[in-house]
């Protein structure tokens, strides 16, 4: 099995250097593209390939750079590399900023030619410091050996890049709302159209992919689209980063082919529930996403199938319920996440996130009310995809919707009961 | 033309336009909160919710912002939707779930969007049960009252702050659900439009601070249509008015003039009207000699009218009505513009070229339009600051055209800014200092007024071969100005810009010159001139003599006695001049509403009514006659409009009764007769027997309250409402309750709209003109009738002589204008007087900033502390125009610098 994003990557060793990197072929897809494609010919393996964002939304990468005016002369364009990785659960880009730097840049560096743009950032989470040290290095040593700067390997072509650090905010995460952080401004989302392509960072086509993606692009201007394609036997190509946390076993990131179900995943490489433990649910990719239980164990792990299932790849790092956990509280730790995080832009979010963490809060706290449930469901239907401006309160509804759906009678409990029924387990609230 | 359909009923709609303001257009009561009709969309509110379906099969359909939608051919929508009105109430429950609950004892509630929408919407039970968030409130000035609480996070307020009107201290921080709206810390908004926070804000957060100090609910004003007093532009205002207080003024949407904006100066300047220096009552100085306190008034009029040789002074800050009545008094060979030869030169020159029909002045809405701007030596941010306001968006005229390339709506204001960002078309600035919209110019050029002059000539004489380059403009300043000659010949739409204030006819004629020059070029140049008073233009296109004749003829004794209408002399002239002229006038009768240093000098003075009492007619500096109505009848009988004072004082004059005038407009009717180029001015508002369906316009909305109980402490019994014979309006509740004439809308309100925001509804398009056309009559000629020359560089050099400095006015929007100054809160803003010098004049007196200097002007000395501008030239002194303290000066003025000896 293929694993090619994270083949040079290694606990017991720091990542690979230049030398180490270019020895292992680092640096020969971004030689291949500068000696003998156009930009058109690279966003046209992309495209065939069928890479599909890794932050979670899932849409095709190449057909995301089609959209960039080309005929422009000499326009301001800038590539981002979205590395504000903060969605509740999610450790998978890390490990690639950490283990191998170098391929990010790489990456970045044949993405911004395939779009001819000459100026490039790394938008990194703040608490990612480690990263920052390891990118800041790796970018100074491909300064040092012409692949950024004037003249990339006597191309002709021009790239600098430069390395954000944000300061803490989810919304960031949020193409357009990164693209108004990075201008200096308040992370609020802007509206699509003009999608960033057109209109991004101040006003110039822009484009924005997660640190996953880009990792994946050399492995593609290397092997070509059919090998792309032939690395996983689903409807997805390529491999995934998929993480399981939780209480099993062994919780963990593997690299594995698109559309590996969930019951390899949690029993095969995270090795089962602890002992004591049994399984509820899972959020399979991040905390917006929606819940999948016992019955979606053979689902394999690709954005159509999850989809299928109600549910959302999204970053495919699974978050697991287990049965000790009361999962009001589980919902409720996340609700309060969301409502924080909210930029406070527009009304359904702002207002109606601390009202859901609220109830929830109190259904904890055993002061709920049967109308409660009627006012969460209002919620998570009223907070819907299009009401809000932007997707993070459609997205914070995704568990919150399927708990009420799936973990019903244990809402009505904390109500009948007057109290969490999970309260000696981790303490009172 | 679009064919849309909305629950199933087809209307047409312009293809592109707003979704929500066509609704809206189209007379549908969609809420909206964050939306404005002159700042776009930006989608934040989520109030304005309908459901759009993919044709007539589709039943489910999708929610969508009707604000973030164009309107496209074959739409199907739906406003009433099961759905979309539920989510619409839904939002109203958030919105509601932190707003404090006590509309009842709120400043705002009755004129409160907030209010109106959470009514229409239908959400009245509160589910919410948990603590509301609170705010703490800032100290913002004595303009604005800050109350964080009531805030609904819709971003009206830093969008229209910063974003249109160029703020910088006003923003948003936090985050979720504790975003707050205010300064970095406590401290006065800085910018001269923030008065409109409390029009713009949906709610009570930012209110009209002086409006506190005295405070009335919208319904219980009484509220006329007014045209405000304090500078040239002429910005539709609703004054309200209770227990014989001005209570208010607010902007009164005119899609031609101010829009829905207003200055600072316009919406605070109203308290000289209930200031405690009003003439209250007609005073007769004993020791003049025949006259005699005692003796009534009547007795001293004929002694005073008994005088040969009696001349009449007018003022640029009364009507028409009133000046043309002391002209009719006094008769014309008599008559005096109460301004200085200086002044009434450079009007001419301004009245000449614009009314010739050579080049058009543009109104406010057209200067938004402009792709090309050049302000020669002039500061629109003081002298005339809704016009800055309109610059501000001017500039965005280009970029805006770019943005249209890659599609994005007009009305789609967060995708052009972010397009835009600080792009900025061409705006060209040249004025001794530097002023506010030089952070949006392309160059600025500071130099002296007379360089500025030569070097407008040097911009024209790269436009047309009939003006010759001027001499002693030196090499880099002849390559900017045919650069921004080439500018102009290439743009759209060129404006150039200009005005009195440097009190300097070389740059008046230079300004001129280019406009002609560039009108060759291009139809559309246009050419608007900044002159200082809200009658300004009206007094000049009478064409009297100016102060300074008047002044010789006193001198040669040929003057009596001397009538003097709404005006401090003093702000005119040299004070030496003006004293001497006193001096030899053996009677001085001076009409005015205000206590100054003119009516100490008085012998005869009579107390008149101000704009709120009063009617009256003006003429901007767009050349557009407005009509403002009385707003409330003085309780003190002794004050009354000038004009009718003036009109019965021809009893004494000519021994005949006054024919009863009954109406201003009888008045205005006679101008027009006598002076046709007032032509028009009798049509700017329906004549006073205009009745709608045998109704008049009432005054007061139809909630007045009180009014049985106001008078109650003097007696039980109603009074009969004073009656109003020179307007269609009625001092009473009852009356027409439709939409009046656009001249006669006393205040905006319509069922379910209580709020500002019912403007909507008066208007034929939501944004557009209102209904039966916008107020105003514009009196300059349209069509060619002369061939008008090009103005020549004045012969006069005014540079000073050898130990002499050049005195420069710099104008204040706070404290240079005589009325508001009046007014608490524009005195709290206006400067301390100070003396401003350039670097090397600083260097060469060894002084530093705020040490003080004298400077002798005019046999007057004023000891004042520096400020040192770098960019101020050597040889120019800067003094502020007219504060309180630093009037009687003639312009332009001349002054001698030395240091005060300890």
């Amino acid at each position: 099995m293929e694993t090619p994003l994270t083949q040079h990557i290694s606990a017991s060793r720091p990542p690979l250097n230049l030398r180490d990197y270019e020895q292992v072929g680092g640096y020969q897809a971004l030689r291949k593209v500068l000696k003998s494609m156009n930009p058109s010919e690279v966003t046209k393996t992309v495209q065939e390939s069928d890479l599909k964002g890794r932050g979670g939304a899932g849409f095709n990468t190449g057909m995301k750079w089609s959209f960039v005016p080309m005929n422009d002369g000499e326009m301001t364009k800038y590539l981002i590399a979205n590395a504000d990785e903060m969605e509740p659960g999610t450790f998978k880009d890390r490990l690639l900023l950490e283990g191998n730097p170098h391929q990010l840049l790489e990456g970045m560096i044949i993405s911004a030619f395939a779009i001819q743009a000459n100026i490039s950032y790394i938008f990194l989470r703040w608490a990612y410091k480690k990263a920052a040290r390891l990118v800041r290095h790796a970018m100074d040593e491909a300064y040092a050996a012409g692949y950024l700067g004037r003249n990339i390997l006597d191309s002709g072509y021009n790239l600098e890049m430069y390395l954000h650090t944000g300061v803490g905010r989810y919304i960031c995460g949020e193409e357009t709302a990164l693209l108004n952080a990075l201008e200096g401004k308040r992370a609020t989302p802007r509206t699509k159209p003009p999608f960033p392509q057109v209109s991004g960072l101040f006003g110039k086509p822009t484009i924005v992919n997660n640190v996953e993606t880009l990792c994946n692009i050399p492995h593609i201007v290397n092997n070509g689209a059919d090998w792309f394609k032939g690395l996983s036997p689903g409807s997805d190509a390529g491999t995934k980063l998929y993480g399981v946390s939780g209480r099993v076993n062994n919780p963990g990131l593997w690299e594995l082919p698109m559309g590996t179900t969930m019951r390899e995943l949690i029993e095969g490489r995270a090795g089962g529930m602890k002992e004591g433990y049994k399984f509820r649910g899972a959020l399979p990719g991040g905390a917006s996403t929606d819940f999948l239980v016992d019955q979606h164990f053979d689902i394999k792990m690709d954005f159509k199938s999850v989809a299928a299932a109600g549910s959302r790849l999204g970053t495919g790092t699974m978050i697991v319920l287990d049965d000790r956990t009361c999962p009001v509280g589980f919902v409720h730790n996340l609700e309060h996440f969301f409502a924080q995080e909210s930029c406070g832009w527009c009304t359904p979010c702002r207002e109606g996130l601390p009202w859901t963490e609220k109830i929830l809060l109190s259904l904890e706290r055993g002061e709920g009310r049967p109308e409660d449930l009627k006012l969460l469901a209002l919620h998570t239907q009223f907070l819907g995809p299009g009401n809000t401006f932007c997707a993070l309160a459609p997205g914070a509804m995704e568990p919150l919707q399927s708990a009420l759906k799936y973990f019903r009678e244990d809402f009505e409990r904390h109500i009948n009961e007057k109290k969490c029924p999970w309260a000696k387990d981790h303490g009172t609230h | 033309m679009a064919h849309i359909n909305i629950d199933k009923k087809s209307y047409e709609a312009k293809e592109g336009k707003n979704l929500l303001e066509t609704c809206l257009t189209l007379g549908f009561n969609l809420p909206y909160f964050c939306w404005h009709p002159a700042m776009g969309s930006v989608g934040a509110c989520r109030q304005c919710a309908v459901k759009l379906f993919k044709d007539e099969n589709d039943t489910q359909g999708r929610l969508v912002m009707a604000c973030m939608e164009s309107i496209r051919d074959g739409m199907f929508l739906s406003v009433d939707d099961p759905v979309a009105k539920a989510f619409r109430s839904q939002n109203i429950e958030w919105l509601m779930t932190n707003h404090p609950h006590d509309c009842a004892v709120c400043d705002e509630g009755g004129s409160c969007h907030l209010q109106d929408m959470t009514v229409m919407t239908g959400h009245a039970y509160r589910r919410f049960e948990f603590k509301k968030r609170t705010y703490k409130n800032q100290y913002l000035g004595p303009f604005i009252n800050h109350e964080m609480n009531r805030c609904i996070q819709c971003y009206r307020c830093v969008r229209f702050y910063k974003d249109y009107a160029g703020g910088k201290d006003l923003d948003v921080f936090g985050a979720h659900n504790h975003v707050y709206f205010g300064r970095e810390s406590d401290g006065v908004l800085e910018n001269e439009f923030s008065g409109n926070l409390a029009e713009i804000c949906p709610t009570g957060v930012f209110t009209d601070k002086t409006l506190k100090d005295h405070y009335t609910r919208k319904w219980d004003m009484t509220m006329a249509p007014s045209i405000c007093q304090h500078c040239s532009v002429g910005c539709n205002v609703i004054a309200g008015e209770r227990y014989g207080k001005l209570r208010q003024i607010t902007s009164r949407f005119n899609s031609e003039v101010n829009g829905y904006f207003i200055c600072d100066r316009g919406r605070f300047g109203y308290e000289f009207v209930n200031s405690i220096t009003r003439v209250q009552q007609p005073l007769i100085r004993r020791e003049m000699v025949g006259f005699d306190e005692k003796r009534n008034l009547y007795d001293n009029l004929k002694t005073f009218f008994g005088n040969q040789n009696i001349i009449g002074i007018g003022s640029p800050r009364a009507s028409l009505e009133a000046n043309f009545a002391l002209r009719q008094l006094v008769g014309e060979e008599h008559f005096y513009q109460g301004i200085s030869e200086n002044q009434a030169g450079l009007l001419r020159i301004i009245l000449e070229t614009l009314n010739s029909g050579k080049i058009h002045t543009p109104s406010l809405k057209e200067m938004e339009q402009a792709d090309a701007v050049l302000i020669l030596g002039e500061d629109p941010t003081n002298a005339a600051p809704r016009i800055a306001l309109a610059l501000r968006q001017a500039v965005r005229r280009k970029p805006l055209e770019h943005a249209q390339q890659i599609k994005i709506p007009a009305w789609h204001d967060a995708a052009l800014r972010e397009f835009i960002q600080e792009e900025n078309g061409d705006m060209f600035i040249a004025f001794p200092i530097e002023t506010k919209l030089d952070e949006l110019s392309t160059d600025t050029i500071f130099s002296s007024p007379e360089e500025i002059a030569r070097f407008g000539f040097a911009i024209t004489s790269y436009l047309t071969n009939d003006v010759s380059k001027p001499e002693g403009c030196d090499e880099t300043m002849m390559k900017r100005a045919q650069h921004i000659a080439e500018i102009f010949k290439n743009a759209e739409h060129p404006l150039i810009i200009s005005g009195t204030s440097l009190c300097h006819e070389g740059i008046i004629r230079a300004a001129c010159n280019i406009a002609l020059a560039l009108r060759l070029h291009k139809e559309t140049a246009s050419l608007s001139m900044i002159v200082p008073e809200c009658n300004s233009m009206g007094l000049a296109m009478m064409q009297a003599p100016a102060l300074d004749k008047a002044f010789e003829r006193a001198e040669q004794g040929k003057v009596n006695a001397a009538i003097i209408l709404e005006n401090d002399l003093y702000t005119r002239n040299s004070k030496t001049a003006v004293d001497n002229f006193f001096d030899s006038c053996q009677h001085v009768m001076v009409l005015d509403h205000l206590h100054h240093a003119t009516t100490s000098r008085a012998s005869l003075l009579i107390p008149v009514s101000t704009f709120a009492e009063g009617d009256g007619t003006m003429v901007s500096n767009e050349g557009r006659a407005q009509r403002f109505f009385q707003v409330f009848m003085p309780k003190n009988e002794n004050i009354r409009e000038s004009w009718l004072w003036l009109d019965e004082f021809k009893q004494f004059k000519n021994g005949v009764n006054p024919q009863k005038l009954n109406e201003s407009a009888n008045l205005i009717e006679e101008l027009v007769k006598a002076m046709q180029q007032f032509k028009g001015a009798e049509t700017v508002s329906p004549p006073s027997d205009f009745r709608i369906n045998g109704q008049k316009i009432p005054r007061e909305p139809h909630r007045y309250s009180g009014r049985t109980a106001m008078l109650a402490n003097v007696a039980v019994s109603e009074p009969k409402p004073p009656q109003d014979e020179d307007s269609p309006l009625s001092f009473t509740m009852e009356g027409y309750r439709g939409i009046p004439p656009a001249p006669l809308i006393p205040f905006f309100w319509s069922p379910g709209w209580n709020s500002v925001q019912s403007i909507n509804k008066y208007q034929i398009e939501v944004g557009g003109p209102l209904h039966g056309g916008d107020p105003g009559k514009r009196l300059f000629t349209e069509e060619k009738i002369s061939n008008l020359d090009f103005w020549e560089m004045p012969a006069q050099d005014f540079s000073p002589a050898a130990g002499e400095v050049e005195i420069v006015p710099l104008t204040h929007i706070f404290g240079s204008e005589v009325l508001s100054v009046y007014s608490a809160a524009i005195a709290e803003r206006a400067p301390r007087p100070y003396l401003m010098i350039g670097e090397k004049d600083a260097g060469d007196f060894d002084v530093a900033e705020h040490a003080l200097l004298r400077v002798k002007i005019q046999n007057q000395s004023f000891d004042l502390p520096v400020r040192i501008k770098k960019e101020l030239q050597p040889g120019l002194v800067a003094i502020p125009f007219n504060l309180p303290s630093m009037t009687g000066i003639g312009w332009p003025a001349k002054g001698t610098l030395s240091k005060i000896k300890p």
